[in-house]
C-alpha cells in the first residue's frame, strides 16, 4: 500500500495512466474537495503566479465541468468535460479536454476513491482513445517524466553526485 | 529546453547499459574500449548506445584522434532534471494544498458534526 504523500503512476493497460496518492482525511471529505469549486480553486492548479479564474461543476450525469487557470500575466489556460458517472462518494467518471489540446481527442478520466481506517486512497485513472495517443502522452516529457523516467534519471544523477 | 531536446535525453536515458555508460563517464572522460570493458558487449554494440547519447547531447567526444575519449555533457540532463522537478512540484504542490484543505475540513467537521453525511447516498 501508498504511505500518505507519496505519489505513484502507474500503466494498468495499453491505453491507461493512472496516478495514485494517499490522503489523510475520510473519502467524503476527498470527494467534495475533488468537486466543489469553492474548494477545487484552493488546491488544483494554483502554482505561482496562477490562478483559478474559472471553476465550474455541474455535478450530475451529463453535467459539464470546466476550468481556466490565468497566470499573473493574462495568460489562460482552460480544459473542461462532461461527468458520467458519480458514485458519492467513491467514483468520479468524466470526459476531458484541453482548450489547447496537447494530444489527439477527449480521454475519460476515472477517480476510485477508497477509504481505510480514515484515509483515503485517490487513484485517477486517465483513459485515451487509442494506445497510440496513450503512448504519445507517455512519450511526451511530461508524462513519461513521471511514468517511468524519473527513477532511471534519479538513479543516475545520484550516481553523478 | 525543447520537447525534442527532452524527448531524446529520456529516450537516451530509458536504458541500462546507457545509463551505465554515462555513470563510468561521471567519473571522468573515457575510450570507447575503456567504456565497453565492464560490459559483455562488442565494442560496435557500446559504439551504438554512445551514438544515442550523443545525438542526446548526454556525451561528447574529445579531440585526441587515437582514442576519442568520451566526456560527459551535464547540461542536458541538469535541464531534464529541473524540467522533471517543476512537474512533480506541480502536482506535489496540487496534493500538498489538497492535504491542507482537508486538514482544515475535518477540523470543521469535528466542531459542527454532520450526522451521518453522504451515507446512505449510494
Amino acid at each position: 500500500m501508498n504511505s500518505t504523500g507519496t505519489l505513484q503512476v502507474t500503466t494498468p493497460s495499453e491505453r491507461e495512466i493512472a496516478m495514485s496518492r494517499v490522503f489523510d482525511a475520510p473519502r467524503s471529505l476527498v470527494f467534495d474537495a475533488w468537486t466543489k469549486p469553492e474548494l477545487l480553486k484552493r488546491w488544483l492548479g494554483i502554482r505561482a503566479g496562477w490562478s483559478m479564474a474559472v471553476c465550474e461543476v455541474d455535478l450530475k450525469v451529463g453535467g459539464a465541468y470546466r476550468f481556466v487557470w490565468r497566470s499573473s500575466d493574462g495568460t489562460e489556460m482552460g480544459m473542461g468535460g462532461v461527468y458520467r458517472e458519480i458514485v458519492r462518494p467513491e467514483r468520479l467518471v468524466a470526459t476531458e479536454s484541453f482548450d489547447d489540446p496537447w494530444y489527439p481527442g477527449e480521454a475519460v478520466d476515472t477517480t476510485v476513491m477508497v477509504e481505510e481506517n480514515g484515509k483515503t486512497t485517490v487513484t485517477t485513472t486517465v483513459l485515451y482513445e487509442s494506445q497510440e495517443i496513450r503512448d504519445a502522452v507517455l512519450e511526451s516529457p511530461m508524462e513519461r517524466g513521471v511514468a517511468e523516467s524519473y527513477d532511471k534519471l534519479a538513479e543516475v544523477l545520484a550516481s553523478i553526485a | 529546453m525543447t520537447p525534442d531536446r527532452l524527448d531524446a535525453t529520456f529516450a537516451a536515458l530509458a536504458d541500462p547499459t546507457r545509463r551505465a555508460i554515462l555513470a563510468r563517464l561521471a567519473s571522468g572522460q573515457a575510450s570507447v574500449a575503456e567504456l565497453a570493458e565492464p560490459f559483455a558487449i562488442s565494442q560496435p554494440a557500446v559504439s551504438k548506445h554512445l551514438k544515442v547519447l550523443e545525438r542526446a547531447g548526454l556525451i561528447s567526444r574529445g579531440r585526441d584522434a587515437q582514442r576519442r575519449p568520451r566526456s560527459l555533457e551535464a547540461m542536458p540532463l541538469a535541464e531534464a532534471t529541473e524540467w522533471l522537478d517543476g512537474y512533480r512540484r506541480f502536482w506535489e504542490g496540487n496534493f500538498q494544498r489538497l492535504d491542507e484543505v482537508l486538514e482544515e475540513m475535518k477540523t470543521k467537521q469535528k466542531k459542527h458534526p454532520r450526522t451521518k453525511r453522504e451515507r446512505g447516498k449510494r
